[in-house]
């Protein structure tokens, strides 16, 4: 039945119990409240008992937005719509308890007429669950009600007014985030270190300095969803005591700038940046600074230096920017797309976070990789775009069935992840779980999200010489391997493509 | 998600991230615009937003008539922008052979 949604929703579901619930959460839905409408069936289900033989299952969109939010029971195949909190008590009583189905709740699909496909049967949809993302395609990016209308902002108005500081922290530490420009260091552990480090004032900095060849997610949340990123720096700021950031924007991306400097103004009008925000005595507000478009100011310690005028070098890695970062003071650095899932986090909680993704994080915030993963899908597949994926998804999912295999009728060959400091993956690999600990275990690495697909005409060695080309071009010369060594690697791979056939 | 502001019947959503423009949204937005005015209807939102992911079918625009799942329409010129606003917007028939999926994402 074409209402259930995609096959993957199928294989998602828990077995060993008699009844599932299958709880639309599309957008259309969503919005409407289905996820309130989840928990309040969960608390009445325990209350009867009923959670080892009734299952509530989150599904695709089913078509039915105007009917929103709607479930449906199986196996009985029963169609419920316009569900609010206040249903679910008697609805549970009645249908899953004694077995007598709520006629006044009921509703009956018209027949089909159209042969247009529901989302989450499209492939490329179907797998992906959009956090980060959440908004995508949905609002104007240059309208900041929009974002409000989606509970935007909300999660700041929560920190601020229910949670101290502390707290915020705690539940960042608990949700396990890790670090989404490839780094995978916990979010919280940063912010406490940063947090807790001497000196004044503090900065909160966000990389948005997007450089591996292929990758293009920040610069699509951003221009999808600005307010999400600036939501989720001032949580941060507030939880670390600081009162000014700075978002480092490559030059090469003039719509995001266009739509971020819409929304710090709109931001401010709003009272959301500034003075005395939500009248808790909290200032903090934001400037953009743009980079050059150097390749190595993707890294922390480089950008810093950048942005205080020097060249964009890195420095030893023992000396920590949340200690001694940005004009030696304490200096929270994340990714665009790890500030973006920070609201969610605050609003929903650590708890629902850690419902998704792999390992546990409950003891050590290394323990596994929760949430998702924003990639930027391109090379040789049929469907190119940007993906949001559960951790855990194999690359086999994201190449196959998100991006539609091969074109042509061609073999695969392998996936680079991560730009030039990332590996490349082959074929007896494609079974692999994606995550932060898995990927490093096989040689490659998470990295920001780029994901280049390659077929079996691709040669490795052109592949290698075309990063080693890159790479020779953007060395900033600091050190000897890259500044030396990559030059005299080149004329082998050189000598490699003259005498080798293809590899 | 429902409309906006109430007052529209149909909403048009053009999807305008670099990978739309530069596929040829902002074409596509000039003959939205040009067939609204034409029409002379007055209950028709237009409004941007950015990629919906799937770049490799930009240029994309998502037609919400007001209760009826949103539909979204891939791979467009100026000349399917026409007939969708003449078969669907205006007469409410979905164009089949230029839209790719009813309904919305799965959201957290």
């Amino acid at each position: 039945m074409s209402a259930l949604g995609s096959k993957a929703e199928m294989e998602r579901r828990p077995g060993g119990c008699r009844m599932h619930l299958m709880l639309c959460a599309g957008t259309g839905c969503v919005s409407n409240g289905s996820y309130k409408i989840k928990d309040e069936l969960e608390r009445e289900l325990a209350r009867h008992d009923l959670t080892n033989e009734v299952a509530v299952v989150m599904t695709g969109c089913n078509g039915f937005c105007a009917q929103g939010p709607v479930m449906v029971v199986m196996p009985d195949e029963i169609f419920y719509q316009r569900l609010s909190e206040k249903d679910v008590p008697h609805l549970v009583e009645e249908h899953m308890l004694k077995g007598r189905p709520v006629e006044r709740l009921m509703y009956t699909p018209p027949a089909e007429k159209t042969v247009v496909p529901k989302m989450s049967e499209i492939g490329f949809f179907g797998k992906q669950r959009l956090l980060a993302l959440r908004n995508r395609g949905l609002i104007d990016p240059e309208v900041i009600d929009e974002y409000i209308a989606r509970d935007g902002y909300k999660a700041l108005a929560k920190a601020l007014t229910e949670m101290k500081p502390e707290d915020v922290v705690k539940e960042m530490i608990a949700s396990g985030l890790r670090g989404r420009g490839g780094g995978g260091f916990p979010t919280g552990i940063k912010w406490k270190t940063c947090r807790e480090a001497p000196g004044n004032p503090k900065y909160v900095v966000c990389n948005a300095d997007e450089g591996d060849p292929g990758a293009y997610m920040d610069r699509s949340i951003i221009e999808g969803d600005p307010h999400s990123v600036l939501e989720g720096m001032v949580i941060a700021a507030y939880a670390i005591g600081s009162s000014k950031g700075y978002i480092y924007i490559r030059h090469e991306y003039p719509l995001v700038l266009e739509r971020l400097e819409k929304a710090i103004e709109d931001a401010r009008e709003y009272g959301l940046l500034g003075k005395n925000i939500f009248d808790k005595g909290f200032d903090f507000d934001v400037s953009i600074h743009r980079g050059a478009g150097a390749f190595v100011c993707g890294e922390s310690t480089a950008l810093m230096a950048s942005m205080e005028g020097r060249p964009g070098e890195p420095r030893a890695k023992y000396i920590h920017t949340v200690e001694h970062g940005l004009w030696d003071r304490p200096t929270n650095l994340n990714n665009v797309e790890t500030y973006a899932n920070v609201p969610l986090i605050i609003l929903r909680g650590a708890e629902w976070f850690t419902s998704i993704g792999t390992g546990d994080v409950s003891e050590n915030p290394w323990g596994g990789s929760k949430g998702t993963k924003v990639f930027s899908l391109v090379g040789k597949v049929h469907n190119t775009g940007l993906v949001e994926v559960p951790m855990g998804i194999t690359l086999r999912e994201i190449v196959f069935d998100i991006g539609g295999g091969i074109p042509k009728g061609k073999k695969f060959k392998a996936v680079q992840t991560s730009g030039p400091s990332g590996g490349v993956i082959a074929e007896d690999l494609l079974d692999l779980p994606v995550d932060f600990d898995q990927l490093t275990k096989v040689g490659s690495m998470m990295g920001s999200g780029g994901m280049i697909v390659m077929d079996e005409t691709d040669c490795m060695v052109d592949i290698a010489r075309y990063f080693i080309d890159f790479l020779i071009g953007e060395s900033c010369g600091k050190c000897l391997p890259c500044r030396e060594g990559l030059t005299q690697i080149m004329p082998n791979l050189e000598l490699q493509r003259k005498t080798a056939a293809s590899w | 998600m429902s409309l906006r502001e109430g007052a529209g019947r149909v909403k048009i959503t053009v999807h305008m991230g670099t990978c739309g423009i530069s596929a040829g949204a902002r074409k596509i937005m000039s003959e939205v615009m040009r067939c609204v005015e034409k029409s002379g209807a007055s209950d028709i939102i237009v409004t941007t937003s950015g990629c919906a992911g799937f770049c490799s079918r930009e240029p994309m625009i998502t037609v919400e008539i007001i209760e009826k799942a949103p539909v979204k329409y891939v791979d467009l010129d100026e000349k399917k922008v026409n007939r969708i606003f003449d078969e669907h917007i205006l007469k409410g028939n979905i164009v089949e052979e230029y839209a790719l999926a009813l309904g919305s994402e799965q959201a957290l």
